[in-house]
């Protein structure tokens, strides 16, 4: 049975105003749907209901502006519909750009940071190891959740705004220590140092993690390597996206995972799953749905490119040039794009004949020119649901890759390290 | 097969309709078109079918978070199942439909069944959701 504190009440009773008591029966009876006894605060959230679809979210975000509602804690924003300054080079019509611009203003008027991105973590907005928060974007749940140790459940759009106004949230779930512990064993069998070091693999285990986990949370144990920010991020974003993985767990890797006996918090794996080189492999072609090597576009971004990756991609282009008969477009943030300017690493990759939009992304934004058919990517994420949203067809590969087809103008993979047994 | 199951009500409501039954999870972001009722993820195994109406039978949600708006989008556009049936307490979809409650005075049952009998649904039954929770097959 649920109880309320007093100022819980007051806020259900509408003491503190119409938008408070609005986000608070929300609550009220999402707590009853986890079944909760309790609210709990929280100190940061992450809105994702900043994705503008349609009459209906622009609605709810202007209801709750109209009703003055403000956010009661620091909160980021997730990629809204549109690229508010550039969308005008693409294919975005007028009257989405306008309704789109309107909900992020909505967001705004709340008192949000218009950080404008889907990896949140990679901006001054980075939550802390324990931090209770409430974020949306399933990305970015699981990189909180796993990679830096803070605790969120798994917030659905328009349930993250009604937090972050409140401050409360069920007190359910992963906020609390003993539902945090590994359910799933997945355990890499003989899984050779060198594809480990692949700049795909992390991308790929993710795509299968997420597919064998189902609704349990995963450990992940036999990671030889050390993996880069990005490549955990790639691993959230993949994992969230063929699946509903929302915390994991990487023995030696994350941190609440020292050891296998910690990441299961000394219990016993109900389930263990053996991956192999060959499982590997299969969950890689998946990625891809394109079947030739014609190529229109190479997009990368998803989830939104960040410095260390304008750095990794920089040297690669320096000096080259993108084929006339291929576009090549980053998805990322205004702060990303800022310091790859600043840093010198932004210059070689516009010459290269990159574009760079921000605020958005091509599957939250209709932006893309219908003569694009053809993408290829190095994001899971982006080559899961490409071929759904888009109607386009998707080759997956490396960032090198990547940049070696957009200069032939076709696709060019170098799979050496992916045949070998 | 059972004429009656007891289910939990996590969201009650009436509904009446033809069973759509998947044991694959959806996210209806990049899963669903909600201008069309039509299931969109093509990694699926219901792609290119219509549920619209029916009444869907989907262990659990997985994918995106903004699952939850795109069903708030289709019970606006009266392109939303008739009722979803899970075998836990999916708060995506009973979100979508309090939001729906709140926003526009209309939602849709969630109903959550034990897993033996979720198993024992099939596509084409008809099915009747009463308030209390209990699914009744005709």
């Amino acid at each position: 049975m649920l109880k309320l504190t007093d100022g819980d009440q007051a806020m259900l009773n509408g003491d503190r105003g119409p938008a408070p008591q609005l986000a608070m029966s929300i609550l009220v009876r999402m707590a009853g749907v986890y079944g909760a006894d309790a609210l709990m605060d929280i100190s940061q959230a992450h809105i994702d209901s900043t994705i503008y679809l349609g009459d209906a979210t622009l609605e709810f975000a202007e209801r709750l502006a109209s009703l003055g509602a403000k956010v009661a804690v620091p909160t980021s924003l997730n990629v809204s519909g549109v690229d508010e300054c550039g969308w005008k080079d693409w294919a975005v019509a007028p009257e989405w750009a306008a309704k789109a611009a309107r909900q992020m203003l909505a967001y705004e008027r709340m008192g949000a940071v218009p950080t404008w991105t889907c990896a949140p973590y990679q901006t001054h907005m980075r939550p802390v190891f324990g931090q209770q928060i409430a974020w949306g974007e399933s990305n970015a749940i699981a990189f909180a959740n796993s990679v830096i140790g803070a605790r969120t459940e798994r917030y659905p759009d328009l349930l993250d705004i009604c937090c972050a106004i409140t401050g409360r949230v069920p007190a359910v779930g992963l906020h609390l220590t003993e539902h945090r512990g590994g359910q799933v064993l997945l355990r890499l069998a003989a899984v050779r140092p060198a594809l480990q070091q692949d700049d795909q693999f992390f991308a790929v285990l993710g795509h299968l993690v997420g597919k064998l986990a189902g609704d349990l949370i995963p450990v992940i144990d036999g990671i030889l390597v050390q993996p880069k920010e990005d490549h955990l991020k790639a691993f959230s974003a993949a994992a969230a996206s063929s699946g509903r993985v929302a915390l994991f767990h990487m023995v030696g890797v994350t941190p609440e995972a020292p050891t296998l006996d910690a990441a299961f918090q000394g219990r016993q794996p109900a389930q263990t799953i053996e991956i192999t080189t060959t499982d590997l492999r299969a969950a890689r072609a998946e990625l891809t749905t394109a079947d030739g090597r014609e190529l229109d576009m190479v997009i990368l971004g998803s989830p939104h490119f960040s410095l260390a990756e304008f750095s990794q991609l920089a040297p690669l282009v320096a000096g080259a040039r993108a084929h006339p008969r291929v576009r090549f477009l980053i998805t990322s943030s205004r702060l990303m794009k800022e310091h790859a300017n600043e840093t010198g690493v932004l210059a070689p990759i516009v010459a290269f004949g990159a574009e760079i939009t921000l605020d958005t992304c091509i599957l939250a934004s209709p932006m893309l020119p219908p003569e694009i058919k053809t993408l290829m990517t190095n994001s899971a994420k982006y080559a899961y649901y490409a071929p759904s949203l888009l109607n386009t067809r998707v080759t997956f590969g490396s960032l090198a890759d990547c940049v070696r087809s957009a200069i032939e103008g076709r696709v060019v993979r170098d799979e050496s390290v992916w045949l070998i047994a | 097969m059972r004429a009656a199951i007891a289910g939990r009500a996590i969201v009650a409501g009436e509904a009446e309709g033809d069973a759509l039954v998947t044991h694959d999870a959806l996210s209806f972001w990049g899963g669903y078109d909600f201008h069309t009722g039509e299931i969109i993820d093509r990694h699926h195994p219901l792609a290119g079918v219509r549920a619209a109406g029916r009444i869907l039978a989907v262990p659990f949600s997985k994918g995106s978070s903004t699952t939850t708006a795109v069903l708030l989008e289709a019970v606006r556009a009266g392109t939303a199942p008739a009722a979803i049936v899970t075998t836990g307490v999916d708060a995506f979809f009973a979100l979508a439909s309090i939001v729906a409650d709140v926003m526009y005075g209309k939602s849709f049952p969630v109903i959550a069944l034990d897993a033996a009998d979720f198993a024992s649904l099939t596509t084409g039954e008809h099915l009747t959701i009463e308030l209390s929770g209990v699914v009744r097959r005709r």
